[in-house]
């Protein structure tokens, strides 16, 4: 099977990977947000400690 | 005071109290009757087709006006303090809730029974349902109150728990639309409905029984 | 309590304090991540490239291996954040309230995946993006319990009283959804809409039911891993100010 017949999915191709893009940002992003969301509350966090020791 | 006294004591009082705002009282009706109204409205006035809508359209305006009346269960009873009054008290707050619950229906969900002929009126609804949608309602209205005062402990806390409460209780209501309009609908045309009535007093027992206790641990989370 | 022996309840005593918990997820992150990554290179391999065409519906059904694992996991995260509210209203365990806050947005976005992809697969299938049938609809009702609870948890501020009230929310949801569930598809048969022949049962190919396996377990890792990430920001946020979280921040620099 060439790249191109398998990226055409039998003509489903405008159903079939829209809905693969979708799982993947859904998937991608409920595990990206917390981890970036984690990295600012820690620089937040340790710039008030810095604060608090001066 | 025995526990019945203290349940009886609650729905008396409740009912004095309501009886004193009387206006009130009637908004949920008078908001019942108007969405009725809004449908041929917005859908045209074709006999025809509202007697077909009127089952769903007429529960649709029930679960509508129930939800709106929902606020005032423990909202007054929360600002004013008596809540915590019977957090303190010595009888189980899942009986003493019970009976503001049952109250909170005698007030708002009862009265829909007198509104009930009207809207039949409106709708055309055929003769031979009257009795169906009259059976649905009084089964059917307790439930909205009975799932509702979940919704309404969880959110009487929160400054606009408006819209969140009907996020909350609309999704649980689901099943109570689904057969009461369904019964209706069977009534119209003639049908048995043994079913969903028998469906619909299970799951009002069911209710009754499990309600109290969700109910009371969140409105324990609630004064705290 | 006598009847837990004593290795479990120290694990739990041990899991349940927040520096563990945050120090075991750092553990085993990298592990569920690679787990995660060789099941979905295979589930993905073996459903868009080795099963066979469907006879009837074309490659269109390869829409399958993610709607029906994220159908699963819609229903799998509400019954477990029901498990850890009892949890945490019984025994007042702190890491069950946080894992329940932590599921509850994942959850959710399996139910709109579940939705988005059962549209996208109606289309060629039913001939339109929405049908009321009654897997789509309670699907529906589904995602609207998941919002009650994502955004009664973001009304309440202190969110000690948050996490008891998703507790209670989450069993009482947890009780409605078979309910619900029944009287829709009971509606459906009623009100019989346009019929679903083509998505009925279809008999499933050995070649395409090990791939649908395959992303089945594999989202369940990631279903671990993405919790465990919510988990650890809900817990600085909850205890910003404490010493563990200034000792972590100190090893750190």
């Amino acid at each position: 099977m060439s790249l191109e017949s398998f990226l055409y999915m039998g003509g489903y191709a405008v159903y079939v990977w829209p809905s693969y893009a979708l799982t993947a940002v859904v998937l991608i992003a409920n595990v990206i947000l917390p981890v970036l969301q984690r990295k600012q509350l820690l620089r937040q966090i340790s710039l008030r400690q810095k604060r608090e020791k001066r | 005071m025995t526990l019945t006294a203290a349940f009886f004591a609650i729905i008396r009082r409740d009912l004095l109290l309501a009886f004193r705002r009387r206006a009130e009282m009637a908004n949920p009706l008078f908001f019942f009757v108007l969405i009725v109204t809004l449908f041929p409205l917005a859908v045209g006035a074709q006999p025809q087709l509202l007697q077909t809508m009127a089952p769903g359209v007429i529960w649709v305006s029930a679960l509508l006006a129930a939800l709106l009346s929902l606020d005032s269960l423990f909202r007054s009873d929360f600002e004013d303090g008596s809540l915590e009054q019977m957090l303190l008290s010595p009888h189980s707050l899942s009986v003493l809730v019970l009976g503001k619950i049952i109250a909170h229906w005698l007030v708002t969900g009862l009265p829909l029974l007198l509104v009930a002929p009207l809207l039949a009126l409106f709708l055309g609804l055929p003769e031979q349902a009257m009795g169906t949608l009259w059976l649905t309602l009084i089964l059917a209205t307790p439930l909205l109150s009975l799932i509702g005062a979940i919704g309404v402990a969880l959110t009487v806390g929160l400054r606009r728990g408006g819209m969140i409460l009907s996020l909350l209780v609309l999704p649980l209501y689901v099943p109570v639309l689904i057969f009461a309009s369904n019964a209706v609908d069977r009534a119209a045309s003639g049908l048995p409905v043994g079913a969903q009535l028998n469906i619909l007093l299970a799951m009002l027992l069911a209710a009754l029984v499990l309600v109290p206790l969700p109910t009371s641990a969140a409105l324990k989370m609630s004064v705290n | 309590m006598s009847v837990i022996p004593a290795a479990v309840s120290r694990f739990f005593h041990r899991t349940a304090s927040s520096p563990h918990f945050y120090a075991l997820a750092d553990r085993f992150i990298p592990w569920l991540t690679a787990i995660f990554i060789l099941l979905l290179a295979a589930g993905l391999y073996g459903g868009l490239y080795l099963a066979p065409t469907d006879y009837q519906q074309g490659d269109s059904y390869r829409i399958i291996y993610i709607h029906v694992p994220a159908a699963w996991m819609s229903l799998f995260i509400y019954v477990l954040m029901a498990i850890m509210g009892a949890i945490a209203l019984v025994w007042h365990m702190k890491m069950a309230e946080v894992m329940l806050v932590a599921s509850a947005p994942i959850g959710a976005g399996f139910t709109f995946i579940a939705l988005v992809t059962g549209s996208l697969w109606g289309k060629p299938m039913w001939g339109t993006w929405w049908v009321w049938d009654a897997r789509l609809t309670s699907e529906l009702i589904l995602l609207f319990l998941y919002l009650g609870v994502i955004s009664l948890y973001g009304a309440i501020e202190d969110k000690r009283a948050a996490a008891r009230a998703v507790s209670i929310l989450a069993l009482v949801g947890v009780v409605n959804i078979p309910i619900i569930h029944y009287s829709v598809q009971w509606w459906n048969t009623l009100h019989q809409g346009p019929t679903v022949s083509k998505m009925g049962k279809p008999s499933i190919h050995v070649e395409m039911l090990v791939p649908l396996l395959l992303m089945a377990v594999a989202f369940k890792f990631y279903y671990l891993i993405a919790a465990l990430q919510a988990a650890k920001l809900e817990l600085l946020k909850r205890e910003a100010s404490s010493q563990w979280v200034k000792t972590l921040l100190e090893k750190q620099a």
